[in-house]
């Protein structure tokens, strides 16, 4: 048994044993020296594999179409200042599941997801690349459809492939100038651009989700203070905010811009968490100006 | 009308009358017609009426003079010019009449709380005739007295109308009295026996009210100036006739639940013709549909103000079953089920008629979108599975009150409330007495004495009490529905039925989810009960986590179901009146929160005083996985145990269930479909906006599930803080998330 916090020779030693099990050589393993090169045989093994499961949401209608059972995992190395699910941060805990038991239960609610699907969210789930990668297999052969929630951050290896063998990425842009996304979340966004063109390069949808933060991602003030009266002036003031959707419309991939103001139904958890939440003085957006803002992603 | 003949042209034969020329309907609501001026000011008017109503206490008139008859009262009018339906109870809207023969108790009562003298001369007749309730308490045991006082047994309709009957209002158009009198004298005459025994006399005395009843419909509509002798000729007379039986019996009854049947369908079949022929349009139709249900939202019964506190409100159940798929595949939609259905739209929306939703994944998808759409903008409406039902009450059926199917005219029940399983649970620890009196109310046994509960012991004993709890319950309602025939009978509705009849004796229980998790609690984590003076487990302490029902979760859930199958296999053990066959129901209504506040602290660490859950909901904040997790734990109780109907309410923010209506509209009707699949009986769908978060921050217990998506994940509504709720309402003034 492993997981993303398993070291290569446990792995090793897992994968080695499951062959075993299942009556396989065990010889071809110490040529293989990459984790995908173990997954190509993990394919076949996938309840070995264990991932780490922050909580299960059986109603998810607006993560991806339809209704859909979504899978939050545990772990974010990113520190998102808007973040409302700070407890899925830490990469310890989490309830232990393998890919097996995690579909066995999604199958139980087959009836209801059958036009919707499967999101895996965090966290950022594509830090278990593994547990993600084997969940979509597993759940395509039952024929059900899996969208990944993921900011981009691990777009290399097993969780490359994960990404791109998910039917629907949906894909956090933070923030569409560089400086700010670091000031904002602690790393840039170039990973998210970059699996962007993996996604377009191979036609593959994606949905793109960016939060709205004023002063951060959105300015929703003039100069004096006071929130925009006229759409003009609002317009001249965002030119970053336009030019990254319209930068975006550029991908055919991109089949939907969804824009999410910013809130703080999240802020409680830090003071559970014992953790400062620097966006206290922050003002959650005006809805006019929101409004300006969806209808330019429209 | 040129209608297809079959068995209904000779027979009383709704159903054949149905099947044979009814057209469904699969295209979607674009035909619709909106309000006509003359609806939007009848409606204005009783807004005015309602609004006055509030304001007077609730309670807008009371006519205190005359016991409510048929034919008591004459004809009143909102403004008769306008209205194209016809007929009140009194003979001024929204004014309530005295209906005594349930209980002249309750009547004094009523009239007491809002400031009324009883009029001497009624006080005189009821010196001479006796009410339903008083014949109960002459007959009940002391033991049933213990029982009702400490609550584990609750609701019972002892001091008031039982209600819960449907009379087949659609037999008024389609025949006409004088067919239906005919009928029944026809039927007297064949009741004849050798030996005259208490069956046949019962039944011949009760089937010579039935036809007076019916000379006194056709009087109440001739001072409207109608002739329902006759069968109804058009559209417009098949609305009046079959509202004036309605009318009728709530006129001569005040039950717990006046229920309409299956209206729509039948009604379309006149609808259809009047359109071939030309002779309405699709307005005027409409015009006629809105201004019976704006009658169906103004019946009044004068009742306590107890009773209100109890129910929420001033609810009539005035059901209507819509939509369903009938015995030859063909589904039962109508442009008629759309056009009930608008007139939420047409006069907004309103908890009466409460319209049920005959639910089945093979219902036309556009009649499933519609549906949703008027949940989520109305909350209004409620869904029961016909893939259930279909199968045990065939395909002419309907529901009475919140969730009990039965046969329409063929069938009905003997309305039995609830057992409270949550107290009996507390008996079975403290051998027999009331956790909060000390009574001794239960048979006497030895007490639980161990330091931590044993879950076999618990289980041997809680089955005992069921037992015993079972037989006496039984033995209560067969006092009451003896005592409501012989003094509160209902004829009218009963006229409207075959003469052969299928009886159940519906009974119910309370607190299935504080009863599942108490035992869980027991069973998967120790629980200590805490012992008074008195020996007496007044509280419990919980060491560790254990599986709570609600989360599909199969340790919990089969506990939950296997409570309500081994209750109802005691009850059936048991020899109802009239033959009835016993059922169940898992329903409270709103009275989860009046049986909480009877009953003491629980081993699922529930404290004494606290709200049950609604029906067969999980207790709230229990359930963590999402709504559909908490709706497979419902799935999975079984109806065939639970024949009376299973309870599950939904509240939702409409931004939860996806962004656009369109979205929205898809992902409910999946929901419902993937719910029904899984067997669920039934789902009140609320799809909640500002005002209802208000309510909610009051009344958490009333919303044990009301989710919040934000943006990416979700939080239960209840467990936010008083000042995060305040931030929800706040951003939900325009219901963005």
């Amino acid at each position: 048994m492993f997981s993303a916090r398993s070291s290569y020779a446990e792995i090793l030693r897992s994968v080695s044993a499951g062959a075993k099990r299942r009556g396989l050589s065990d010889e071809i393993f110490p040529h293989m020296r990459t984790s995908e090169e173990i997954l190509r045989v993990m394919s076949i093994m996938t309840d070995s594999v264990k991932g780490y499961v922050h909580s299960i949401e059986t109603l998810g209608a607006v993560d991806g179409p339809g209704l859909r059972f979504v899978v939050f995992l545990q772990g974010c190395p990113l520190r998102c200042k808007f973040c409302h699910n700070p407890d899925t941060w830490r990469f310890e805990g989490g309830e232990e599941v393998t890919v097996g038991e995690q579909v066995k239960q999604i199958l139980r609610y087959r009836s209801y997801i059958k036009s919707g699907g499967v999101t895996i969210s965090g966290g950022e789930p594509l830090r278990q690349a593994e547990f993600c990668l084997a969940m979509i297999r597993a759940l395509h052969e039952e024929g059900i459809h899996v969208a990944i929630d993921t900011s981009g951050i691990y777009c290399e290896g097993v969780a490359l492939q994960a990404a791109m063998e998910a039917d629907l990425l949906l894909l956090d842009i933070k923030s569409f100038d560089a400086d700010k996304a670091k000031a904002l979340t602690g790393f840039s966004t170039d990973h998210a651009w970059r699996l962007l063109g993996e996604r377009e390069a191979a036609g593959k949808t994606v949905w793109i989700r960016h939060v709205l933060v004023p002063g951060y991602t959105l300015i929703d003030k003039d100069a004096q203070g006071k929130i925009f009266e006229e759409e003009e002036a609002w317009k001249k003031a965002n030119a970053e905010l336009l030019e990254g959707i319209r930068r975006l419309k550029k991908y055919a991939c991109v089949e939907r811009i969804d824009l999410l103001p910013f809130h703080k139904m999240g802020e409680f958890k830090y003071e559970e968490l014992h953790l400062p939440y620097e966006l206290k003085e922050t003002e959650e957006p005006d809805e006019k100006v929101i409004e300006w803002a969806e209808a330019a992603a429209r | 009308m040129a209608f297809v003949p079959g068995k209904w042209s000779e027979d009383i034969h709704v159903r054949d009358f149905i099947n044979k020329n009814y057209t469904p309907y699969d295209g979607d609501e674009s035909f619709l017609a909106g309000p006509t001026q003359a609806t939007l000011d009848l409606w204005d008017k009783i807004l005015e009426l309602r609004k006055k109503e509030k304001e007077n206490g609730g309670v807008l008139d009371i006519d205190e003079h005359t016991i409510s008859t048929i034919t008591s009262h004459a004809p009143g009018y909102i403004d008769k010019d306008k209205e194209k339906i016809v007929g009140l109870q009194t003979d001024a809207p929204l004014k309530r009449a005295i209906m005594p023969f349930g209980g002249i108790r309750m009547v004094r009562s009523s009239l007491d709380a809002y400031a009324r003298e009883m009029d001497p001369e009624v006080e005189h007749v009821f010196q001479y005739r006796k009410t339903h309730n008083d014949g109960v308490f002459d007959a009940y045991t002391p033991e049933m007295q213990r029982a009702r006082h400490c609550g584990i047994l609750t609701g019972l309709p002892d001091a008031y109308g039982r209600g819960r009957i449907i009379g087949d209002y659609r037999r008024i158009p389609l025949y006409g009295t004088a067919f239906l009198i005919a009928q029944k004298r026809k039927a007297k005459d064949q009741i004849l026996s050798d030996v005259m025994d208490v069956e046949t006399i019962q039944q011949r005395e009760e089937i010579s009210e039935q036809v007076k009843s019916l000379y006194e419909l056709t009087k109440m509509a001739q001072s409207y100036g109608f002739d329902i002798s006759r069968a109804a000729r058009n559209f417009t007379e098949a609305v009046q006739w079959l509202y004036f039986g309605y009318l009728g019996v709530v006129k001569e009854q005040n039950g717990a639940a006046m229920s309409l049947g299956r209206v729509s369908t039948f009604l379309d079949i006149y609808a259809e013709e009047e359109l071939k022929n030309g002779t309405m349009t699709e307005s005027e139709i409409q015009e006629v549909v809105d201004h019976f249900i704006m009658k169906l939202r103004i019946v009044r019964f004068l009742r306590t103000p107890a009773y209100d506190e109890l129910f929420s409100g001033d609810p009539t159940w005035i059901t209507e079953s819509i939509g369903g798929i009938g015995l030859d595949g063909r589904h039962m939609v109508t442009k008629m089920s759309y056009r009930f259905l608008h007139t939420l739209e047409n006069i907004g929306s309103a908890p009466e008629p409460n319209m049920t939703i005959l639910w089945s994944p093979n219902l036309p998808e556009n009649f499933k979108k519609y549906c949703a759409k008027i949940s989520i903008n109305t909350s209004s409406i409620q869904y029961e599975s016909d893939e259930l039902m279909r199968e045990k009450f065939g395909d002419d059926y309907a529901i009475a009150c919140c969730v009990s199917a039965m046969r329409v005219g063929k069938q009905m029940q003997f309305f039995g409330a609830r057992a409270n399983l949550a107290k009996a649970l507390l008996y079975s620890i403290n051998g027999g007495r009331d956790e909060k009196t000390g009574d001794q109310v239960g048979p006497v046994r030895n007490p639980i004495t161990s330091e931590y509960l044993d879950y076999d012991e618990v289980m041997a004993r809680f089955d005992e009490t069921c037992a015993w709890l079972s037989k006496l319950y039984i033995n209560t309602l067969n006092v009451i529905h003896y005592m409501h025939d012989k003094y509160c009978y209902e004829r009218l509705e009963m006229a409207l039925h075959d003469e052969k009849i299928d009886r159940t004796m519906a009974c119910g229980l309370s607190g299935l989810s504080v009863i599942a998790d108490s035992l869980s609690a027991i069973k998967y984590a120790k629980v200590k009960p805490i012992r008074n003076e008195q020996g007496l487990a007044v509280d419990f302490e919980i060491t560790g986590d254990y599986p709570q029902y609600g989360n599909d979760n199969p340790k919990v859930d089969r506990i939950a179901a296997e409570v309500v199958r081994k209750f109802m296999k005691h009850l059936s053990k048991h020899k109802c009146y009239r033959n009835a066959r016993p059922t169940q129901s898992i329903l409270t209504i709103t009275s989860n929160v009046v049986y909480g506040k009877k009953t003491g602290s629980t081993p699922d660490g529930r404290k004494a005083g606290e709200p049950f859950a609604p029906g067969a909901n999980p207790m709230h904040g229990r359930d963590r996985s999402g709504a559909v997790a908490s709706m497979r734990s419902v799935a999975n109780l079984q109806y065939d145990y639970s024949e009376d109907g299973i309870s599950y309410t939904f509240s939702i923010l409409p931004s939860t269930l996806g962004k656009t209506l369109e979205e929205q509209q898809v992902n409910l009707y999946n929901l419902l479909d993937g719910y029904f699949t899984d067997g669920g009986h039934h789902i009140n769908v609320n799809v909640i906006l500002r005002k209802t978060l208000l309510d909610a921050m009051d009344h958490p217990e009333k919303y044990p599930q009301l989710t919040i998506r934000v943006s990416g994940y979700a939080v239960n509504f209840t467990t936010l803080t008083h000042e995060q709720q305040l931030e929800v309402v706040r951003r939900t003034v325009h219901s963005k998330m």
